[in-house]
C-alpha cells in the first residue's frame, strides 16, 4: 500500500554509523557475577523493594512493586541471593546514587513458574494492561514511560492508529533495527495484543528506508498472517530526528501533535518495537522483562554488536566483553551521540532504558570554546520544533526564564540538531536543558512556598484563636470569681446572725 | 464661550460620578502590590529582614518603608523579581540581614532532644512534631530552612544540613560557566 507521507520542518541528513553493529546477529551478554538494579528505571514513581537483604529469589522473581499509578513493577534478572538494598550509582547525568537492590547471582539462572497465555482474547483488556504493568514493561525506545498506560485509550479516546516506531534515526544505535531483523514474529504478536488492548484495528510498522533488512524481514512475517490485513510497513525516508514520537506521527499521519497535548489527543498511539516485542514475551510466554538488547559500538569497540543483556550487568563487563579498548573510569556516551550524555563510572548498571553504549565517537566534537553566536539562523532551520533557538539561547544565558518560557522552550525535544549546525559550536542543547531544569526548579518552590505560606497563616490563625479563648476563659473565670463573692457578701448580709449560731455551736 | 464652560463643566462632573462610582463599586480589598510581593517572597517566615514573616515585610516594602533587598534565603533571585514587578533599580543583597545560604533542613538529633517543645512553639510553619516529654522530628517535606528553631533549643540538638540533590530534583549546571572553565585552561 502506498500511503502519502507528511513531514516536518528542519532536521538533519546524517551518516548512520550502523554498518558497525549490524554484522554479527544478536548475541547473549554472559551471566554477571552481582547485578545492579535501580528501583528507578523509569518515569514515574520508583518501585518499593518487596524483598530484603538475604533472601533467595528466582528468575523473573518480582523483587519491587509499583508504587503510584505511573510506576511498573521490577523483577530479578537471574536466580540468586539479595545482598544489599542501598544507594548505589546509577547511570543519569548528574552521576548521582539512588536506592538499588543487589542481587548475586548463583549462576543457575532458575526460573519461577511462568504463566504464558495461550489466547490472550480470554482476557479483557484490562487485565492486559495489568499483567503488562506487572511485568515492569515501559517504553525501551529511551524515554520509559510506563507501557500499560499508553495502552489505555482511556473512555474519552478513540483511538484511530497504532504506530510502531522502528524508526531508529540516531546515529550508531542499531538494537531496534537487529530486533526487527531476528524477532518479527515477535513483534507481530505484540502488535496483535496491543491492537486488542486498545480497540484499534489499523497498525503502521514505521521504518526508515537505511533498514532493508528489517523491512523485507517484517513484510515476510506480515505476509503469513492474513488476519493482520489492516497493519502495513510504511517505509519513511531517513532524516534525523523522524524517530521522535511527535515528529514520527507528523510523517506518517501528517497531523501534529498540539502543544502540551498527547498523542492520544489526535487519536494515535505509538509504541517502540522493543517495547512491542517485550509484551509479546510477557503475555505469550510469561516472561517479564528482564533483559533488553544494547547496542554496543564505536571507534574503540572491537567486537561492536548487539547484546541481549539482563538488567543490572555492569556496563564494564559489558564492554569488556565487547573487548573495548578503554582505561578504567573512561568516560563513554550512554544512548546516542545527539541525545546520550557522557558517563563515567565503572560499576553503572545496565537499565530498563540503557539502548546504546558509545565508546570513541568517529567525527566526535571537540572539546572546543564555544564562539560567540554569529546570529546566522542555522539553528532555526534545523530545528524539527520550528522554534527560535536564538532567542531561547540569548533569554536561558540570561536566565529570563519567563521569556524563554514564551518562545516555547518545554516543545524543545532536546535533539540536538541545532547545537549540531551551530557554526560557533555553542552547546545550545545544554542551555536549553540548563533553563528547563531551572524552571521546573523554581516552580517546585513556588509550590513549596505556597504551602509554606497557608501553614504559616493557618497557625497565625489558631495561635490568635488559642489567644482569644484564652482571654475568654480569664474573663469568664472573673466572672465567676466576681460572682460567688458577690454571693458570699450577699449571704453574709442576709444572715448575719447565722454565723454567730454555728459559732455558739461549735464552741458549745 | 458660556456654552463651551458649561459644556466643559458637565462633562467633568459625569466623569466625576462615574469613577467615584467605579471607585466604591469595584473597590479591591486588601493590598494587591503587597498581595504580589508576598507570592514572590521565599515563605521561609524567618524574620531575617527584620520582620515578623514574609507578609509583613511584603507589606512593608508595598509601602515604601523597606528597601527590596532584605531577603537572605530569596537572594539574588528574589531581588530581581522585585525589582522588576516594583520597576526599581537591582541593590546587591543587604549584608546586615545574613547571607544567600544553600537550601537547609533542620533535622533533630532524636538521641539528644529532650523533648522541651521549645522548637514546637517557634516553627513558624508547624514542621515540627512531638508532644512535652516525646521524642521530637522535623517534618523535612514542610521544614523551610528558617533556622528558628535554633536558638530556643536548651540542649543544641538541631542541626541545618545541606539539601542533598536526588536525581529527579537534579538541575542541570550551567553551561555559561562551563564555557568560562573551558576558556580558563591553556
Amino acid at each position: 500500500m502506498t500511503q502519502k507521507l507528511g513531514s516536518f520542518p528542519g532536521g538533519l541528513k546524517l551518516n548512520g554509523q550502523k554498518k558497525r553493529s549490524t554484522q554479527v546477529a544478536i548475541r547473549k551478554m554472559p551471566l554477571s557475577k552481582k547485578l545492579i538494579l535501580p528501583l528507578q528505571q523509569h518515569i514515574g514513581e520508583a518501585s518499593i523493594p518487596i524483598v530484603s537483604v538475604g533472601d533467595k529469589v528466582l528468575k523473573g522473581q518480582k523483587i519491587a512493586k509499583a508504587e503510584g499509578h505511573v510506576s511498573v513493577a521490577l523483577h530479578a534478572p537471574s536466580s540468586g541471593t539479595i545482598i544489599a538494598i542501598d544507594e548505589q550509582p546509577i547511570p543519569h547525568p548528574s552521576g548521582l546514587s539512588a536506592l538499588c537492590i543487589s542481587i548475586e547471582t548463583d549462576g543457575e539462572d532458575q526460573w519461577i513458574k511462568r504463566q504464558p497465555i495461550k489466547d490472550f482474547t480470554e482476557h479483557t483488556e484490562h487485565e492486559i494492561r495489568q499483567l503488562i504493568r506487572d511485568a515492569g514493561i515501559v517504553g525501551l525506545g529511551g524515554a520509559g514511560f510506563p507501557s500499560f498506560i499508553k495502552l489505555n485509550p482511556g473512555v474519552h479516546h478513540h483511538v484511530e492508529t497504532l504506530i510502531i516506531n522502528g524508526v531508529e534515526c540516531e546515529p550508531y544505535i542499531t538494537c531496534d533495527d537487529m530486533i526487527m531483523r531476528e524477532r518479527a514474529e515477535g513483534i507481530l504478536d505484540g502488535i496483535e495484543i496491543m491492537c486488542y488492548a486498545l480497540h484499534v484495528k489499523n497498525c503502521v510498522i514505521a521504518i526508515e528506508d537505511n533498514k532493508p533488512e528489517a523491512i523485507s524481514a517484517l513484510e515476510l512475517a506480515l505476509g503469513a498472517r492474513p488476519h493482520l490485513k489492516e497493519t502495513n510497513v510504511v517505509v519513511i525516508p531517513t532524516r534525523y530526528p523522524t524517530g521522535s514520537e511527535k515528529q514520527l506521527i507528523q510523517v506518517v499521519t501528517g497531523k501534529q501533535v498540539p502543544t502540551g497535548g498527547l498523542p492520544i489527543d489526535i487519536g494515535i498511539v505509538s509504541h517502540n518495537v522493543g517495547t512491542t516485542y517485550a509484551i509479546a514475551r510477557s503475555i505469550k510466554h510469561g516472561e517479564p522483562l528482564i533483559s533488553r538488547i544494547v547496542t554496543v559500538t564505536g571507534r574503540e569497540v572491537e567486537h561492536a554488536g548487539n547484546f541481549e543483556t539482563l538488567f543490572g550487568t555492569p556496563m564494564h563487563e559489558l564492554l569488556e566483553f565487547c573487548g573495548t579498548k578503554r582505561q578504567p573510569e573512561e568516560p563513554f556516551i550512554l544512548g546516542g551521540p545527539m541525545m546520550g550524555y557522557n558517563l563515567s563510572g565503572d560499576h553503572l548498571p545496565v537499565t530498563k532504558t540503557a539502548n546504546c553504549i558509545i565508546v570513541g565517537v568517529d567525527d566526535g566534537a571537540k572539546a572546543s570554546t564555544p564562539l560567540p553566536c554569529i546570529r546566522c539562523g542555522e539553528c532555526a532551520t534545523a530545528c524539527p520544533v520550528s522554534l527560535l533557538p536564538q532567542q531561547l539561547y540569548w533569554h536561558s544565558r540570561a536566565k529570563d526564564l519567563d521569556k524563554a518560557k514564551e518562545y516555547n522552550l518545554f516543545d524543545c525535544i532536546e535533539c540536538g540538531c541545532c547545537s549540531y549546525v551551530c557554526p560557533s559550536e555553542i552547546p545550545l542543547v545544554h542551555y536549553f536543558r540548563f533553563a528547563k531544569t531551572e524552571i521546573m526548579n523554581q516552580q517546585q518552590e513556588h509550590a513549596k512556598a505556597d504551602i509554606a505560606r497557608i501553614r504559616h497563616e493557618n497557625r497565625l490563625a489558631r495561635l490568635e484563636l488559642e489567644q482569644q479563648e484564652k482571654e475568654l476563659r480569664q474573663q469568664q473565670r472573673k466572672a465567676a470569681l466576681a460572682a460567688t463573692q458577690a454571693a458570699k457578701v450577699k449571704q453574709a448580709a442576709e444572715l448575719p446572725t447565722e454565723p454567730q449560731t454555728t459559732d455558739s455551736q461549735e464552741t458549745q | 464661550m458660556l456654552t463651551a464652560i458649561l459644556a466643559i463643566t458637565l462633562l467633568a462632573l459625569i466623569l466625576g460620578l462615574v469613577l467615584g462610582f467605579a471607585a466604591i463599586r469595584f473597590k479591591v480589598e486588601g493590598d494587591p502590590i503587597a498581595d504580589q510581593i508576598d507570592k514572590i517572597l521565599p515563605q521561609t517566615q524567618c524574620g531575617q529582614c527584620s520582620f515578623a514573616g514574609c507578609r509583613p515585610y511584603a507589606e512593608a516594602i508595598a509601602a515604601g518603608e523597606v528597601d527590596i533587598n532584605r531577603c537572605p534565603p530569596g537572594g539574588e533571585a528574589t531581588i530581581h523579581a522585585l525589582a522588576d514587578l516594583l520597576e526599581v533599580e537591582f541593590k546587591p543583597l543587604d549584608e546586615e540581614c545574613g547571607v544567600e545560604k544553600p537550601k537547609m533542613l533542620a533535622v533533630i538529633d532524636e538521641d539528644r532532644c529532650i523533648g522541651c517543645t521549645l522548637c514546637i512553639q517557634a516553627c513558624p510553619v508547624d514542621a515540627i512534631l512531638g508532644a512535652a516529654k516525646h521524642m521530637h522530628t522535623v517534618i523535612a517535606s514542610e521544614c523551610t530552612g528558617c533556622e528558628l528553631c535554633l536558638p530556643p533549643c536548651p540542649v543544641d540538638c538541631i542541626d541545618m544540613v545541606e539539601t542533598k540533590p536526588k536525581p529527579n530534583t537534579w538541575r542541570w549546571p550551567d553551561p555559561a560557566h562551563i564555557d568560562l572553565k573551558l576558556g580558563d585552561q591553556p
